[in-house]
């Protein structure tokens, strides 16, 4: 188990004006690119699949392997940088494009190097607006010292980064509808395959590398790939942003190695529970991620095989945590009601399921449901997962699936009075379901 | 009748620059027209949007109606969003809600008569260690108390 005891803060270290470019290059800023340049493109993809990073946007996708699917040849190809963020709980790009701008633009840079890619489109949430054009300030210092655009650093490399502003639509955080929406066209996610490796952007070549992932490459070319694998869990290795949200002290952004306990995060990171309250729930990984419950808590550590160990994921590393006062229905009604407002529409499980869940959920929440309703929502979370074209989903069932079977009292406890007999009937004949 | 300025013009040339097809252009492009027409997108500024882009206005509607951000309706001076998701409920967005309404008369999703403001109620910001959180525009405002809101209005009232 890893801790933040003699971590080094190397995403967000405590830098004043860090933002600012001549600051970054004092701190060894974009000497990673200047390495990479002098290092051959698949010598690159070697060192980030050496490193052991994977994805930090909710799939753990390993990084360096996601690069080596990109053909070679003289194939327009694109980058696509993951800066949506519309995953409830998840609050860590936008510190990277406030406080440390250039080392997501030096990661990207560097990708684009890996994988010929001369254009790279930026996707930012319409609402962070703020970070968008912080971000563009930190873009035009770059251009301006000659590390992005034309010759970069005169080594004949060229690339445009290019920030495309969202408007408002959780969907567009999925890899493909985030495509679509960058083509200008009604963001329906894609079927796969084709994987967007083979047919992308525009009908290329292309990647999608969340922001925290590009921000990580560029520390694996500055400090080496022998460096970072060190960090944090075998398997999983790196510094994370820990987005610790909810009833806790300090809720905010920090940065540690991967697998650290939950504990040490929620007791000593984020001070503990408010107001000397008990826990009653954790959300590991964003508001997709399978809720613990605290005894699962105890044992969970935050990296994939130590979350899937407690029956949850990492996600994007968003932790919510809930006090013991906290209404879980009500919670999950909150969330079903998310999922509901939005699924794209496109795959019918997910467009009548999500709206199915919401009001059977809601029935909890005003007391009026029955056991049946009960046995129901595991049916339609059956009906609805791995059958549509993207994981929303997968992702609007799995907290419904594990919140009410993992806190199956609480819900038993907001049935009509007439159906709370039969109750243990009941979770006999749902046991098959 | 809703036509592009000059400015905006240049401005719509240097987006469709930006992408190797022209309809690719069609989010920022929905994004200067409604920033040109008082916030919000009016048939005749979807018009122009597709005459620009050369696209059909069905197409432009159909990119534009996906998006909670571009608003199909007149929008007050001040649009106040509250965000209602998981982290702020936890730490008290519903009780945000209940004082806004209570203080400016209004239900979610409607604009004070005088067009001061419009209240709606919207998902994940993105501020969740820093909850309640809203946006006034395009501004965020965080860590929200009943007295801040309070405050915020006798600010943005004057």
């Amino acid at each position: 188990m890893s801790s933040l005891a003699g971590y080094e803060k190397v995403i967000l270290p405590d830098i004043p004006n860090l933002n600012q470019i001549e600051v970054y290059e004092k701190h060894g800023g974009y000497d990673g690119l200047k390495k990479a340049l002098s290092m051959s493109q698949d010598d690159v993809i070697s060192e980030v699949k050496k490193s052991g990073l994977r994805g930090r946007g909710g799939a753990g996708f390993p990084t360096g392997l996601k690069w080596s699917f990109m053909p070679k040849g003289d194939k327009i190809r694109y980058l696509a940088c993951n800066g949506d963020e519309g995953e409830p709980g998840t609050f860590k790009d936008r510190q990277i494009f406030e406080f440390n701008p250039h080392l997501f633009i030096e990661g990207t840079l560097i990708a684009c190097y890996a994988m010929g890619i001369k254009t790279a489109y930026v996707y930012i949430r319409g609402e962070y607006l703020k970070w968008i054009n912080i971000l563009q300030a930190s873009l035009n210092e770059a251009y301006a010292k000659g590390y992005a655009g034309q010759n970069i650093l005169g080594k004949g490399f060229s690339t445009d980064i290019v920030i495309h502003r969202g408007a408002g639509a959780y969907i567009c955080g999925e890899e493909s509808s985030l495509m679509n929406s960058l083509e200008g066209k009604r963001p329906y996610p894609r079927i796969k395959p084709p994987f967007p490796a083979q047919v992308g952007l525009w009908g290329q070549p292309t990647t999608i590398n969340n922001i925290e992932t590009l921000a990580n490459a560029a520390v694996i070319l500055r400090k080496g790939a022998d460096w970072y694998s060190k960090i944090g869990a075998e398997k999983h290795p790196g510094p994370v942003l820990y987005g610790i949200s909810g009833h806790v002290t300090k809720p905010g952004v920090y940065e540690g190695p991967t697998g650290m306990s939950l504990k040490e995060l929620i007791y000593e990171v984020a001070g503990g529970i408010r107001n000397g309250k008990k826990l009653k729930a954790v959300i590991p990984g964003g508001s997709s991620t399978p809720i613990l419950t605290p005894e699962l808590v105890e044992k969970a550590t935050m990296d994939a095989d130590g979350l899937r160990a407690v029956g949850s994921s990492m996600g994007t590393a968003g932790i919510i945590v809930m006090d013991e006062d906290t209404d879980l229905v009500d919670t999950l009604h909150t969330l079903s009601k998310f999922y509901h407002h939005e699924s794209c529409g496109q795959c019918t499980p997910c467009r009548e399921g999500t709206g199915w869940l919401e009001k059977v959920v809601a029935k909890f929440a005003e007391g009026k449901a029955t056991r049946q309703d009960y046995d129901l929502l595991l049916k339609i979370c059956a009906q609805m997962e791995g059958r549509t074209v993207c994981a929303l989903a997968d992702a609007a069932a799995w907290p419904v699936r594990n919140t009410i079977t993992r806190f199956k009292e609480e819900f038993e406890a907001r049935m009509a009075d007439q159906d709370k007999k039969g109750w243990e009937y009941s979770m006999k004949a749902v046991s098959g379901v | 009748m809703f036509s592009f300025t000059e400015e905006n013009l240049r401005l719509i040339e240097a987006e469709k620059k930006k992408y190797p097809t022209v309809e690719s252009a069609v989010m920022p492009v929905l994004w200067i027209a409604q920033q040109q027409n008082g916030n919000w997108l009016s048939e005749e500024a979807i018009q122009a949007v597709a005459g620009v882009l050369d696209l059909s206005p069905a197409h432009v509607i159909g990119v534009a109606s996906f998006y909670t951000m571009y608003n199909k309706q007149p929008v007050g001076k001040y649009h106040l969003q509250v965000c209602s998701n998981i982290s702020c409920s936890l730490n008290g967005a519903k009780k945000i809600i209940h004082h806004l309404e209570k203080k400016l008369n209004l239900t979610l999703g409607e604009t004070t008569p005088d067009g001061l403001y419009t209240f709606s109620e919207v998902e994940c910001l993105g501020s969740c260690g820093t909850a309640p959180a809203m946006q006034v525009n395009d501004e965020y405002i965080e860590n929200l108390t009943t007295e801040k809101v309070d405050e915020l209005l006798k600010e943005l009232g004057k």
